[in-house]
Parts: structure tokens; sequence; C-alpha cells
């Protein structure tokens, strides 16, 4: 007896053809997980930033000194590296005999929350902008092409230097011209992206659902954009954290006493060749935010974008 | 040009649509005036309930155009679309989505990629404000089952399904208002061949069971053959030949409509490639030959072709356009 | 290179021949085996074509034949000679010489395979002073000779254009003129009509078809419409789940489909003057199983009417039918055709 034979005479397997839809693929999100546990660049730089978040938001109870705490009898102590250093003052003292740490720390507040506002306020008004024009197209679109061009064509650190050394140097005026200097990037992208969806079937099919356009934009179109804005607004924020260092640094951003990063390097200027730290210190602090922040967001965009068409 | 005044029953037509007119102006700009295209130019139709037409016409021939004309997307230049009796040129666009609803070619780019299937399917039910959270799920799963979805696939997103299966839901979206037309645009040409039949048989049952109309736009006449009661044939922006299937798939009379015959391709493997009777290329819309459109790729063409624009006539229940077919006055 | 004399001293000798083709590609999910055990040889002035749906590995296989396959794939063959030679291991370096030269390849959307940026004339002339140290002089000569070739009117003027101010029917010519160019042995055609309207489809054709016997090309083409398959091809592959299912000349296959999976996609198509009336078209119900990880048995079997639980456990290879036309089931013909019409009479 032949093996075909022997099969044949088995009792009769599943008979035609099984049903279509037993197995699914995974659903977006399952991917995104997925993903994201393999993206090293997206899990170092996003447990780095939310290291930095946790610190900046419980510094007063995790500083282990008062960050405006004047010690003269204890000036410029070397960090716990140095040769004269202690375990209570980590990374020593400044030349007013503050504890960096424990400013680096009220430091961390300032940096992310400016660099968090401002890349907001940013953010609503680029995508405002971007997918207004993008969306409805002819002349309310070339206003905004104008627009972009016009902000393209300002140097964002002469105005907001000269801004500021106008209305003198309060965070909120901060935040606002930062916010109000850097939306072009999002006014380019989202506006372009939304070209592409605007004609896309899905929009034509809400179109004739008998959908208003602000139901459009917003259930339709403004979902789709959303990782490319988050990738955006990654850059955004920091690019705002380096000019806001670069403000409170030529003495135009925050104000002394106030930690920040940019005034702390700014302050250790007159001591840089004998006590290094207090530059590299909170230089390094800019530098490891600043390129976590940049991480994160390229590892969000691959995270995020290769599903849609699956 | 009124297909339905033959018929003998006298039930009121579903879709009409007079002397639809559509012109874009190229090349405008804030300076200079742009030329006229005229995408659709003049066309009539009329599909009773249950009926299935389907136009046929190259690319370029203004198909696309007069669909999202009779979808309400865009304002046509002239002419009247009514449904059962009721005109829907200029009204709201929410008006004619209760109406008229659309099909797409693309199966991949007309599903939001952000959307579970069960909001992309009840978005229309939320729009039009129709019931109550629940009754609108049940309506959802409702129309998922008659177009042949598993109600589990509700939260599921259109990236996790295959072609076939992203088609119907584009129809239970098209259905769940339940429309009276169904205006379905190449909806199998984007698919593979043995999707392409389970959808051509669930777009046939659904027409059955829910007595519904269809526009149906193809340029593959065997599809067309399958899926039509009346098929019109589109050049350049007009209607060339209107009739029932029958006779235009079998006893074309326009020799348009005879060349894209000729260029059906069927699988039979002893016949060679056909010999097209068609001269040079697709003529460009915004200089359109004077005289009859199609005179220049006509094989038959004559001297009068060039000189006067054809009259529309009728042989048996077909309407041509063409002098080879002179109207008698 | 003489044309007068090659097509004849050379009919018993394949230009391609390809035998036990895999194409292995690793996905995060695993290995995805794209092409399994693909094996056939096209003659001079001959057609081959594969057919199947999307996913089923026809791309991948004439990619492999170019050599283009993505990074992430691992090719493995028997051999695949390419005018008598092994080309199988050759380096990035000896297929430069013969892609665009001796083996061409056109493709779907004429709008992507031209770059948008440089005349046609210019990229049709690179093409041949590259491989042929021709001048430009020579090369324009050339150009316009082949635009005329294939049925363009004004070739001097269009030689000038860009690809934008062509309609799609233009491009597919131009883009087959530019594979001419160097006169190429071989030519790839991946669904060179499916973007194009039904009578330039036709029309296109026609010129392939030709250009072919005047060239004396063997050309593989890869499409998913039967109907084009049976008017154009002499021999072809079904390709279901990247293996062939089923493979012959197209008077057998067409007239005598044995393999079930044939059997449906002809049955699946509507046919003019056959299917009028709104009878039932038949289909195949159910998906392509996933080719990621080991696959056992025949991949058709959750779809098959006639499946049983061995084809679950056993692999198929291809038997004939007759002398060259084979199938892969473990059914024989008549066991297949005899269930079918039980099937039929219910």
């Amino acid at each position: 007896m032949s093996q075909t034979e022997l099969a044949r005479s088995a009792p009769p397997a599943p008979k035609g053809p099984v049903e279509e839809f037993t197995t699914l693929a995974p659903s977006p999100r399952e991917l995104m997980k997925r993903r994201a546990k393999s993206h090293i660049g997206f899990i170092v730089g996003m447990s780095i930033i939310v290291f930095f978040c946790i610190v900046a938001i419980f510094a007063p109870f995790l500083a282990p000194h008062d960050p405006y705490d004047q010690n003269l009898s204890a000036r410029l102590v070397d960090p716990v590296w140095g040769a004269k250093g202690t375990w209570s003052n980590i990374f020593g003292t400044d030349a007013f005999g503050r504890d960096v740490l424990s400013r680096l720390m009220y430091g961390a507040r300032l940096s992310l929350m400016i660099g968090f506002t401002a890349a907001f306020i940013a953010g609503v008004i680029g995508v405002t902008l971007g997918i207004v024009g993008g969306y409805f197209g002819g002349k309310v679109d070339a206003v905004i092409v104008y627009l972009i061009n016009v902000k393209l064509a300002l140097p964002v650190i002469l105005v907001a230097l000269s801004i500021a050394s106008i209305s003198g140097g309060s965070i909120l005026v901060l935040i606002l011209v930062l916010g109000l200097l850097t939306w072009d990037r999002y006014a380019v992208v989202v506006r372009s992206l939304t070209q592409q969806f605007r004609d896309q079937e899905f929009v034509l099919s809400s179109l004739a659902a008998g959908a208003s356009h602000a139901r459009i934009i917003f259930r339709e179109i403004l979902p789709n954009l959303t990782n490319q804005i988050i990738v955006v607004a990654s850059l955004d924020m920091a690019i705002i954290i380096l000019i806001e260092a670069a403000l409170s640094f030529l003495g135009l951003g925050v104000r002394p006493p106030t930690p920040s990063w940019g005034l702390m390097v700014a302050e250790a200027r007159a001591v840089m060749f004998f006590k290094p730290h207090l530059i590299m210190v909170p230089g390094a602090a800019i530098f490891l935010l600043v390129i976590a922040i940049n991480m994160a967001g390229d590892g969000i965009r691959d995270v995020t974008s290769p599903e849609g068409r699956g | 040009m009124n297909m339905a005044a033959q018929m003998k029953d006298a039930e009121a037509p579903v879709l009409e649509v007079r002397d639809l007119t559509r012109v874009f102006s190229i090349g405008k700009s804030w300076l200079k005036e742009g030329k006229p295209l005229r995408a659709v130019d003049g066309v009539s139709l009329t599909v009773k309930r249950g009926e299935v037409l389907a136009i046929v016409g190259e690319s370029g021939c203004g198909k696309t155009t007069l669909s999202r004309l009779m979808l309400g997307l865009q304002q046509p230049s002239g002419g009247d679309i009514r449904v059962l009796g009721e005109p829907l040129v200029g009204v709201d666009r929410k008006a004619f989505a209760r109406r008229v609803q659309p099909v797409f070619q693309d199966p991949y780019s007309s599903l939001n990629p952000r959307k579970t299937i069960g909001q992309i399917v009840g978005d229309p039910l939320i729009i039009h404000n129709v019931g109550a959270p629940s009754e609108r799920l049940a309506r959802v799963e409702t129309v998922m089952e008659q177009v042949g979805l598993p109600r589990r696939l509700v939260n599921s997103y259109p990236s996790q399904m295959s072609g076939g299966q992203r088609q119907r839901v584009a129809i239970a979206r098209a259905l769940v208002m339940k429309p009276e037309v169904l205006i379905c645009d190449e909806p199998t040409s984007a698919l593979d061949v043995s999707v392409q039949a389970q959808i051509l048989n669930l777009l046939q049952d659904l027409r059955e069971e829910l007595n519904l109309t269809y526009i149906f736009i193809s340029h593959d006449l065997s599809v067309v053959e399958y899926m039509a009661d009346y098929v019109a044939v589109m050049y350049l922006g007009r209607f060339v030949e209107v009739g029932p299937a029958k006779q235009v798939l079998n006893t074309p009379k326009h020799p348009y409509t005879q060349a894209l015959l000729d260029s059906i391709l069927t699988p039979d493997a002893h016949l060679g490639l056909p010999q097209l009777d068609l001269r040079a290329g697709f003529p460009d819309p915004l200089n359109p030959p004077p005289g009859c459109r199609f005179h220049p790729r006509c094989v038959k063409a004559m001297d009068v072709c060039s000189k006067s624009t054809p009259k529309m006539v009728r042989i048996d229940d077909t309407d041509v356009e063409c002098h080879l077919y002179p109207a008698k006055d | 290179m003489t044309r007068a004399d090659s097509g004849a001293s050379q009919t018993s000798e394949p230009v391609i021949d390809v035998s036990g083709l895999n194409v292995d590609i690793s996905v995060p999910a695993g290995i995805l085996h794209a092409v399994s055990d693909v094996s056939f040889s096209v003659g001079p002035a001959e057609t081959l074509s594969l057919v199947g749906e999307s996913g089923c590995g026809k791309t991948i296989t004439s990619l492999a034949m170019m050599r283009l396959l993505p990074r992430s794939a691992k090719l493995t063959a028997r051999h695949i000679r390419f005018d008598g030679m092994d080309i199988t291991n050759y380096t990035e370096k000896d297929m430069t010489r013969l892609r665009g030269n001796r083996m061409g390849m056109i493709f779907q959307d004429p709008m992507t395979s031209l770059n948008p940026v440089y005349r046609i004339g210019d990229q049709l002339e690179e093409v041949y002073m590259r491989h042929r140290n021709a001048s430009r002089k020579e090369a324009r000569e050339r150009a316009s000779f082949l635009l005329e070739k294939v049925g363009i009117i004004n070739p001097a003027q269009r030689l000038t254009q860009f690809p934008h101010q062509l309609s799609g029917g233009l491009r597919q010519r131009m883009m087959i003129a530019m594979m001419l160019m160097c006169e190429p042995k071989l030519l790839i055609a991946d669904e060179p009509t499916t973007a194009l309207d039904v009578t330039v489809q036709v029309q296109i054709l026609q010129l392939l078809r030709s250009l072919q016997k005047e060239f004396s090309m063997a050309i593989v083409l890869i499409t998913h419409n039967l109907g084009v398959v049976a008017r154009m091809a002499d021999k072809v592959a079904i390709m279901y789940a990247g293996k062939v299912v089923e493979q012959g000349s197209v008077q057998d296959v067409f007239d005598r489909p044995t393999h079930p999976y044939t059997r449906g996609l002809l049955e699946c198509i509507p046919r003019h003057g056959l299917t009028a009336g709104h009878d039932k078209l038949g289909s195949i119900p159910g998906i392509v199983p996933s080719l990621v990880g080991k696959v056992t048995g025949c991949s058709f079997r959750n779809r098959c009417l006639h499946a049983e639980e061995v084809c679950a456990m056993r692999d198929v290879a291809l038997r004939p039918v007759k002398d060259n036309h084979d199938y892969r089931c473990l059914f024989s013909p008549e066991e297949l055709a005899g269930a079918r019409e039980g099937v039929a009479a219910q």
C-alpha cells in the first residue's frame, strides 16, 4: 500500500477551505511595542529623558542642599573625584559656595520647563498654520508660505537677543520668544504632509460621507501627523534648550541667582582654568539632555513610521 | 438619451443626471485667464433602482471627474443631478452623502490607518448624528456581517487586513447610511484576481439583497460585462455610446467601442494578440480635435467627421454619437 | 554581434536557465522563504510568463535573475545560467556589465522608472555610451533609430523632452527603447502594461512581440493578468507562495489546467462572451499563508477543495502531467478532475 493510499484512507481531514480570518496580523500598537523594545536609541534616549524629568520634578526632595544657599567659607570646593572633594558636595561648590549638584537639579527643572512649554507654543502655531495651508491650499496657503519664508529669514538668536535685551530677562518672555521663533519647522513639515494626506482616498471618503472640514482635519488628518509632530517637537525642544542656555550664558536669559545650566556655565567662566568641572558639569548636562532628546525623537520616528501600509 | 423612457414600468429613476458639465481652468494665475478644459461635457444618464450602469473609457476621459461630481465632491459648471427626483446640485454635502456613496479603487489609501474598523465604518453615523452609541455599534456590526466581515474585527486596524478584507470595509462604510446609489470607481483593479472575484460576487449579492443601484467605473470590459446592465462609453468628456450592456458589448456601434472590445484579452492560449483598428494616441484634452473628437484615431473617419460634431442617435435601444449613423431629420 | 545567425544557431541553447532557485529573506519575525525551488529556462525569441498573485514570489524571482535582491535576502541555486555562463556567484561588478547591457528590465510604472530630472535623450544615450564606449553622436543616432522602432513619430523632438511631458504609453515605449539600446538577450518585464489603458496595453504588447522577433530576445513576462499571459507567452509558470505549482506551454496549461490553484484562477476571471449575466464567478476563498519559518506540506492546502490530511504532511515535488507540463500536487490529474466534477455536480 503506497503512502498516498494510506493517508487517503485516514478519516477525511478538514475538507474544503479554512475560514479566511483565522489569523490576524499584529495590531499597530503591538508592532510599535515590539519595535520599541528592540530600538536601542529609543530606549537609551527615553531613559535619560525620564531620569532628567524625575530629577527635575522631585528636585526639592532629591537635592542635598538649597540651590540658593551661599556658603562663603566653602567656596570652589572640588567635586568628589577632585583632590579635596567630599561626598557632601558631589559636584563641588561654585564661587559663592553653592552646591553644584543641587543647582544642576533645579536647573533641569528650568531647562525642561522652558523646553516643553516653548516647544508646545511653537507646535500649536506651526501645526495650525501648516495644516490650514496644506489642507485648503490656494490663497490661504500662499499667505502661510509667505509667513514661513519671513520667519525663515529671521536669525533666531539675534532676534531673541534683541527682544530679551529690550524686555529684560523674565522666564515668561523667554518662553514666548522661543515659542514664537521656532514654529517654522512644524509648519513646513505639517504642510507638506497635509498636502499628501488631503488627496488620499480616505479623506475623499470622509468628504463624501458629509464630514465638515474641521472634522476631517481633526479626525482624519491630524492623527496621521502625530508621530511626525512628535519628532519635530523633540528636535525643536533640543534647539530651544540650547538657545535658552546660550541666552542665559550671554546674560540675557534667566537672571541670577536662578539656577540655570546656561547661567552656571557663564558664572564659571572666570574660574574655568582653575575649576574646569564648574563648566564641564552643566555643559555635560546640556549635552546629555539634548542628545537624549534627539535619540528619542529619532527612535519615535523609527518605531512609529512603517505601519499603516503594513 | 433617457434610458428609462423605454422601460415599460413607470418607476421613477433613482439617479438622473442631465447635461452635466465640468470645466477646469488650466494654468490660471492672478494675472491671466486659464485655458478651459472640459473634463465632463454635457453628460446625461438615468439609472433605475437595482440597475448597474458601467462607465468605461481610458484614463483622462473624464470618468473620475464625473464620479466626483456625482458624489458632490466637486461642483458642476452646469447641469443637474437628481436622486429620486430630488435635486442635489448646490445643496449641502451631507444631503448628498445620504444618497450617494463611493467605493474607491485603492483599499490601502481609502482607509485611515489610524482608525479601527469600527470607527471607520461607524464614522458616517456620527457625522449624521444617527442614534445612540449602542445603536450605532449594532448598525456597524450588521453592515460588517452583510459584507462578510466577522464582528470581532471591529477593534482591529486596516494594516492588519488583506486587500480584499479592506475593500469589504470600504464597502461597509459606504453602506452604513443606507444610500440609494453606490459609485464604484475601479473597485477591483488594485486587487488580486481571486480576490477580485470575491468582491465582484459580494457587490452582486448586495445589489440583490439591498436593491442597490451602482455606477460602476472600470476600464476592464470583461468585469463590466459581468457587472453591468447598461454601459456608457466615455471619450474626452462625452458619452459616445450608451445602451444595454448586451447590445453595447456584443454589437458595438461606435468605432471606439469596437476598439475597446477588440482590446479585451481573454485567456485563450490559441489566440494571439488582437489587431486594433485605432490610430495615433490619445488627444490633448486642452485642444480637443474639431468635429467628432474621436476622428483622428478613427479608421472609419470621413470628411464630415472633422467638420461637424455628430448628434446622438438611437439605434435599437442604444444611443450613439457618430457620423456613421446620420440623424434622421 | 550579428543578428542574422544568432537566432537560428542558438535555438537549443537557452538564454536564461534557472535551476533550483531559493531566496530566503530575513525579516524581524524570522526567515521568509520568498522563493523555493524555482526552475525554468527561456530560449531566444521565447516568452516565459511568471504568473501569480501579489506575494507569490514572481517579482523576487525576477530580481534574483538580475541579482538585484535586497541585502537581507539570501540567494541559493543549483545554477542560474545566462547565455551559457553561471552567474550565481558573479560579483556586483560583473553584474553591472550585464545589466542594462545584455539583460534589461522594464517595470510597471513608467513614471517612476525614468528619472524626472534628465531629458529622455540623455537617459537613453547614457546607457549606450557606458556599455559600448560609444560617442554621444553614435548614441544619439541609435536612440533616434530605436524610438522610431518603438513607434514614436518624431524622435528628434521627443529626445529633448522630459519624462513628465509624455503620456503613460509613450513613457513605456521610451523604457522599452532604453532597454533595447544595447540589444539585450534577455528582457525582464515586470507588469509592463498594468498601469496602462487597455488599448495602449495591446499596442505595447504587440510592440514587444515584434521587437522580440526582430532581435530574438528572450522575454520573462511577470504579470497577474491571465489574458496577457495567454495571448503573449509561449511558456508559463504559475507561482503560489514562492513555489511553481504548474508550468508548461501556455496551450497545455490553459487548455488543461491541472493544479487546483490554476483552475481556481482561471475560474475567477470574467470572460467576454462567456460570463455575461450575473452568474457567480468562481473564487478562491482564504488567503495566502505566511511564508515565515519552516513550511511543510502543500502551501495551497488551506484554500484547496481537494485538501486532505496528507497534504499537510508531505512536501510535494513537481511531477509531469505529460511531457513539458508539470504540476505540484499529490493527487493525479484524473483524481483532481474527477473530484472537481463531483463538486460541480453538487
